[in-house]
């Protein structure tokens, strides 16, 4: 059985509606229109222990909705959910100390106090023995390097080393199951990867499973072999990372070293002309009719090289979501239509 | 249960600790309490002159001396050091708007245990810094308890309203405070209730010297159990039956606040899964 098993997972906010102006102010403060949003419409999720999954989306996809049912914060508006044999929503205590929730841009700490002190509150909350929070502590705080900021005011410590606390505060009790909303949101490369890198190390040393949003396609790559993108509220692709550019992207990228004396003119025939810097010119080709481009273009233009690439899979995620934002609801509908302009220019 | 002591002990001491960290802010707020009596003070001074012809000492207003009028401020301001909750229900609907209430969804605690013992910190706080300055001031206003001390008895049930009318005043404010789920922005709710509570708890003036049938009302609602019940049972101007009757009032409100704040946080938190997050 999986250890977090989604079934038609569906959640539908009300939010009210403003039009401009004073006048529909007024009138606001008696009849008030709503507007259904269905933030999560009908996930079916089954993840293992100990798999890292990374949910992708675009903004207001789903995806933190999607992690605030799972903890409970929030109750589905229809649909099921269990995690280790437990629903959320209920918020049991037995579930609740079996789980931790993350979120990059809300922080739990005492800001006015060292961390050391939530430290000690979780230690009570969670019913943590005294020797395996020493020992779990120890351990966490060296694998961050933030030992010696243990007696410093959360206030005081930069958004890198407070989220390096945020985590530690959230793993003291050994959760079995970690949510991540977005831990890296504003930090700088260095710590970005520092955080990445605990995070792998601690995942593999514990086997807990993590279900992780971000933006960052670093941490994604770093992280997770399994990613669920969502958008409008549905998982669009749930599969390895590298298999989002075969199931997404249409296209090839061709970089064709032209000879010295070649002209770069009348390229446009064979696809998409994305950069020209003579004597070097890209092209975007549809992926069937790559070898087939390419041996007209051998045939017709003196080429000194050539090379064959995939889009960068952030163009492709970029697309994907382009196209989730325009409300296609077919996920392959957008791409045919932008290589189809293409091929016409 | 030794667990549970242990975890209390640890919320009140973290709560203390935090409560000290800003030490001038909080050295002021403890001193600047005792502004506002003073101007209360000068303002009977004058009445009682301009009653009693220049003679202050000789006039009464309902049944109040000049002495008891001074004594009964001070006493007020010692329930209200217990019944205020400065920041309580602004702070809970904050944690609401902005969805810090969260955290008490997903950690195994509970909001308004936590929130009670945080606040009970900050009274530990708060007394152990006022205690210097209110007994000073206790001890060079002697002159006006012309009625003495009170007997042990009576300074037990002082004690004992003392602490309900904390309870009182956590779980009603708490209340308010968890409105929060329904409306988000509770400040103008927060604004008439500060108003009703400056001239019905006995903050303003002595509530005895209300006419019927104001009397009775005031004696059947909560307000006045913050501050004016305490101060009345130190000076004795409710006893016998009358005293039980209003500890037993002030008992019930008690256990209504308890209840209610229970029940808007448990349908809060239903109403806040339901819609919002």
């Amino acid at each position: 059985m999986a250890l977090i098993e989604l079934r038609n997972l569906t959640k539908s906010f009300r939010v009210y509606q403003k039009h401009e102006g004073l006048m529909a102010s007024l009138r606001g403060l008696w009849r008030r229109e709503y507007r259904d949003v269905q933030a999560v419409r009908g996930i079916d999720l089954d993840v293992q222990r100990g798999e890292f999954v990374a949910f992708l989306g675009p903004n207001g996809a789903g995806k933190t909705t999607t992690l605030k049912l799972l903890s409970g914060v929030i109750n589905p508006t229809s649909g099921s959910a269990l995690v280790m044999g437990h629903v959320p929503w209920q918020r049991q205590n037995a579930y609740r100390r079996r789980f931790a929730l993350v979120m990059g841009q809300k922080n739990q700490l005492w800001w006015d106090l060292p961390a050391q002190e939530s430290f000690r509150l979780h230690q009570q909350i969670y019913c943590i023995a005294p020797e395996a929070f020493s020992r779990t502590l120890d351990e966490l705080t060296s694998m961050l390097d933030v030992a010696q900021l243990l007696r410093q005011p959360v206030r005081e410590l930069s958004l890198g080393e407070r989220m390096k606390m945020e985590l530690i505060a959230a793993l003291l009790h050994s959760p079995d199951v970690l949510f991540l909303d977005e831990p890296t949101i504003g930090l700088d490369v260095v710590a970005q990867h520092r955080i990445q890198k605990f995070l792998k190390e601690y995942q593999q040393q514990r086997n807990v499973t993590i279900l992780l949003t971000s933006h960052y396609m670093k941490d994604i790559v770093a992280l997770c072999r399994r990613v669920v993108v969502i958008a409008h509220g549905r998982i669009r692709y749930d599969g390895s990372l590298s298999g989002i550019r075969d199931s997404f992207s249409s296209h090839k990228v061709v970089t064709l070293q032209l000879a010295e004396t070649a002209s770069t003119d009348g390229f446009h025939r064979f696809g998409e002309v994305l950069e020209i810097q003579p004597p070097r010119i890209k092209l975007r080709i549809d992926r069937p009719a790559v070898a087939g481009t390419l041996a007209a273009i051998l045939a017709q233009h003196a080429i000194e090289d050539v090379a064959v690439e995939d889009p960068p899979l952030e163009e492709v995620i970029a697309d994907l979501f382009s196209q989730a934002a325009r409300g296609s609801d077919d996920p392959m509908g957008l791409d045919k239509v932008s290589s189809a302009v293409g091929s016409v220019r | 249960m030794m667990v549970r002591v242990v975890t209390w002990w640890t919320i009140l001491r973290i709560a203390l600790e935090e409560r000290l960290v800003y030490r001038g802010d909080f050295a002021l707020g403890t001193l600047m309490r005792f502004l506002p009596i003073i101007t209360q003070i000068f303002l009977w001074w004058a009445v009682f002159e301009a009653i009693g012809d220049g003679q202050r000492s000789e006039g009464q207003i309902a049944g109040y001396r000049f002495e008891n009028m001074v004594a009964y401020y001070l006493l007020t301001m010692v329930s209200r050091a217990f019944s205020s909750m400065p920041g309580l229900a602004s702070g809970i609907a904050r944690q609401i708007r902005d969805g810090e209430v969260k955290k008490y969804l997903i950690q195994p605690v509970d909001m308004i245990g936590f929130l009670l013992l945080t606040r009970i910190a900050h009274k530990i706080a708060y007394y152990s810094v006022a205690l210097l300055p209110f007994a000073l001031v206790f001890y060079l206003c002697r002159g006006f308890f012309i009625d003495g001390w009170p007997d042990s008895t009576t300074l037990l049930l002082f004690v004992a309203t003392l602490i309900m009318a904390f309870l009182l005043g956590f779980f009603l404010e708490a209340t308010m405070g968890l409105i929060g789920f329904w409306f988000l922005e509770v400040t103008s709710l927060l604004f008439i209730y500060m108003l009703l509570s400056f001239f019905l708890s006995g903050h303003m003036f002595p509530l005895d010297m209300l006419p019927e049938p104001w009397l009775s009302i005031v004696n059947l609602m909560p307000l006045k159990y913050l501050a004016f019940f305490p101060a009345a049972v130190f000076l004795g101007n409710v006893q016998g039956p009358e005293l039980v009757q209003g500890v037993m009032i002030q008992a019930g409100w008690v256990v209504f606040f308890i209840i209610t704040a229970r029940i808007a946080f448990a349908r809060g938190v239903k109403r806040y899964s339901g819609f919002g997050g």
